[in-house]
């Protein structure tokens, strides 16, 4: 059976937005965005109209996938901070309680030291979040709470491909 | 493992494209990508050679409508089927939630699907996942070759625990959607167990 399910409730998913919105104030950056390490999005702010935000959170898991593949093979356990730096935009990203990514994206308004320093201050509290989410997942499943897809019928899978 | 967001009211599943190189899994990425109104998918990105061949992987985002008010999105991701880019393959199958194999229809490509089967379930292990309980479909690709082999010998062969079957002719859509289907419907049916 795959692994358990990576559950975000409304609580964490709006106290994850707050840090998201704080470091992006405190760091001028343009975006950040807080991926899974699977590639799907959790959480965003900023300019992100500009961005294909879809097509970032999967090439970003790819980047750190391959980049912890490389850790491995030197002995290292991990990379922790990735930097891209372009001719505009920079890309800063760095593993946030180990199964989360967050990835700043910012311009010559910030610098790499600022993003740095200010990355370091929101990771610990987004690693609160994620250690209380965690425990919420846990206590939901040893208390048998039922999940809204436990009623899912055949119908719904049906109708959902009858389009 | 399945994404679900209770504030944005959101699924999403990962669909992973397996099989041996030049087997079809870009190609029926490629077709289901033509085939999907623009607003239900996403850019289809595909990180690939100079000669075309899958270097890292293709990604395609799905959109397939909502299921008890939940906005259900697969992410459709291939492999590179060539042996030697195994690292990424493994990579590739981390937080998995469905399988679907693309064998090679041609006798001479039978090992290399067998190669390449084994490859998925040691793969699998790795992430503390099994074969024969993941949701799985496997596809016959290439059905149009004259050098195709008969499909009962295939299912014989390659077939692992009676998962649904399907033969396809990737390039003209035959059988892409029917797999693509199979598989995520049992990805939903295993969410309704947990």
């Amino acid at each position: 059976m795959p692994s358990v399910n990576f559950v975000v409730y409304e609580d964490e998913f709006r106290q994850l937005e707050d840090a998201l919105r704080r470091l992006r104030q405190e760091a001028n950056a343009k975006a950040v965005f807080l991926i899974d390490k699977n590639g799907q999005q959790i959480a965003s702010t900023g300019e992100i109209e500009q961005f294909d935000t879809t097509s970032l959170a999967s090439l970003t898991a790819g980047n750190v996938a391959a980049t912890d593949g490389l850790a491995k093979l030197i002995g290292e356990r991990e990379f922790s901070v990735l930097f891209h730096e372009g001719q505009q935009d920079h890309i800063h990203i760095s593993i946030v309680g180990r199964r989360a990514i967050l990835l700043v994206i910012f311009d010559d308004r910030s610098s790499l030291g600022l993003v740095r320093l200010r990355v370091k201050r929101a990771s610990a509290e987004m690693e609160r979040i994620f250690d209380t989410m965690a425990k919420k997942g846990e206590a939901a499943e040893i208390g048998g709470e039922a999940s809204p897809f436990s009623e899912i019928t055949e119908e719904d899978i049906d109708a959902l491909f009858s389009e | 493992m399945t994404f679900i967001n209770y504030a944005s009211k959101e699924i999403n599943c990962k669909i992973v494209y397996y099989g041996p190189g030049l087997g079809g899994k870009t190609t029926n990425l490629q077709y289901i990508y033509n085939k999907t109104a623009p607003d239900a998918k996403g850019k289809m990105i595909s990180l690939a050679t100079e000669a075309d061949r899958t270097l890292f992987f293709d990604f395609l985002p799905l959109d397939l409508g909502t299921i008890r008010g939940f906005t259900t999105r697969f992410h459709l991701y291939t492999v590179p089927g060539q042996v030697f880019y195994d690292a990424s393959r493994k990579l590739i199958l981390k937080g998995v939630d469905g399988v679907v194999f693309v064998a090679d229809s041609q006798r001479e490509r039978m090992e290399a699907n067998i190669e390449s089967i084994r490859n998925l379930e040691a793969n699998l292990r790795e992430h503390g996942l099994d074969l024969k309980t993941i949701p799985y479909a496997l596809q016959f690709n290439k059905r149009d070759l004259p050098t195709s082999m008969p499909v009962d010998e295939l299912y014989r062969t390659l077939n692992f625990k009676r998962e649904p079957t399907f033969e396809a002719v990737a390039p003209q859509g035959v059988g892409v959607f029917d797999t693509l289907k199979a598989v995520a419907k049992l990805i939903l049916i295993e969410l309704r167990k947990r």
